[in-house]
């Protein structure tokens, strides 16, 4: 167990310095924050209207920073090769570095999720949910786009082919996590929403370290 | 322990390319083998098969009575072309998780550092060091974490004359504890060893 520990500390790092970090998330939200009154308009009924969505929809995109590096890297610099000669199973290796992912990258983002939806102009009782939503939702986003990280390795634009891989996985957590908020914000059940984006976050956490596994063996052999 | 390395009638091929095939290679505890060979004879895609990360097409290989899986993961130190280190972490906590990572302890490290001569490398960034550096650091997760099989691609390349007879020294140690090594080289390995030319 304490191999793991050590992994997922040096994992959270590494994804920190690939462009995790509260700043990054910060920095990211601040300018969607800025760019969105510019582009939809800056009346606060339109502005609260999608408040939710956009946070949700930036929480998505932004996993996607620094994706492309996460087994690229130790690809490239043998440190792959290495994690696999280990006792540890290469798919709990993959887990724990999706894991320090979302520490790094889809923690800071949850966090600021709520104060972005506020910030638009959203309910301040729709925070929690967009806090909670963010949360789940960001673990399975980490662990689906890990599929795709793993599955573009050593592919020339390999940045290029993780999106859009990855793109088609994040669907339905959107739509789910969108969807309860949508709900809560209307006064409609939206538990149902909540459930369903639990359920794909358990399924990416439980399926998607064997393909990464997979995938990594391949791009090795 | 790791008692032998058994290979049998191994056939690799990468990229439809057959690289070679009926490669037979047996080792004891305490014997060494220099991989030599052409440029793309097979050298690399051999140590990678033993360390299990690239698949046969046929043949075997076998680690005496041991699980080859169970080997892999605990019996087995692989430095390849790469040596596994990131360019933004200090060298200091590169060794020690490898360290960690390949079964060693904190305690062995020290004298690891000692024989390498890098203890005034630790706090430098892996990017500051140069390739000899570098490669040095890599080694010293071999003696800081004991395991039975060496797979060396290339080791000698980077070093020095100073720090290829010392690293010659290290390997006549570990075969004298009864470990093993398969190095790919195009210089000559500076202690006794069978020579499998591949691809002659």
């Amino acid at each position: 167990m304490s191999l793991a520990w050590e992994l997922l500390k040096r994992e959270t790092a590494l994804s920190w310095g690939r462009g995790g970090g509260p700043l990054v998330s910060a920095g990211f939200y601040l300018g969607v924050a800025t760019l969105l009154p510019l582009a939809a308009g800056p009346e606060p009924a339109r502005l609260a209207a999608v408040a939710p969505g956009v946070a949700w929809v930036t929480l998505a995109l932004a996993t996607l920073l620094g994706l492309d590096r996460l087994f690229e890297r130790d690809y490239e610099d043998g440190a792959l090769d290495l994690l696999t000669l280990s006792p540890l199973p290469l798919e709990f290796v993959c887990a724990l570095k999706c894991l320090g992912q979302w520490l790094a990258t889809g923690l800071p983002l949850a966090l600021a999720a709520p104060i972005t939806e506020i910030a638009l102009g959203g309910s301040p009782t729709l925070a929690p949910l967009v806090l909670v939503s963010a949360l789940v939702g960001g673990l399975a986003f980490a662990f689906a786009s890990g599929i795709g990280a793993a599955l573009s390795l050593g592919a020339r634009r390999g940045g290029l082919l993780t999106a859009v891989i990855v793109l088609p996985l994040f669907t339905p957590p959107v739509i789910f996590g969108g969807g309860a908020l949508d709900a809560f914000a209307s006064g409609l059940p939206w538990s149902a929403g909540f459930v369903l984006l639990c359920a794909y976050a358990a399924a990416a956490i439980a399926l998607g370290p064997l393909a990464m596994a997979a995938a990594c063996r391949n791009a090795l052999s | 322990m790791m008692s032998a390395l058994e290979i049998k009638e191994l056939a690799i091929s990468r990229g439809g390319r057959p690289l070679f095939q009926g490669l037979n290679l047996n080792l004891s505890a305490g014997q060494a083998c220099a991989l030599t060979g052409r440029n793309g004879s097979g050298k690399t895609s051999l140590l990678r098969a033993i360390a299990g990360l690239l698949s046969a097409d046929t043949g075997e290989i076998g680690f005496g009575e041991q699980d080859p899986d169970q080997a892999r993961r605990t019996e087995i130190h692989l430095v390849g072309h790469a040596d596994g280190l990131k360019s933004g972490q200090t060298a200091r906590d590169e060794l020690a998780f490898w360290t960690r990572w390949s079964g060693g302890n904190l305690s062995s490290l020290d004298s690891a550092i000692d024989r390498l001569d890098i203890r005034r490398l630790l706090d430098l960034e892996v990017r500051r060091l140069s390739a000899g550096q570098k490669r040095r650091l890599a080694l010293a997760r071999l003696l800081a974490a004991p395991r039975t099989l060496w797979l060396l691609d290339e080791p000698l390349s980077p070093l020095d004359s100073v720090w290829r007879t010392r690293f010659g020294e290290m390997m006549s140690d570990h075969l004298g504890s009864g470990g093993m090594i398969v190095a790919a080289i195009h210089d000559p390995l500076p202690i006794p060893a069978q020579v499998l030319e591949i691809n002659p």
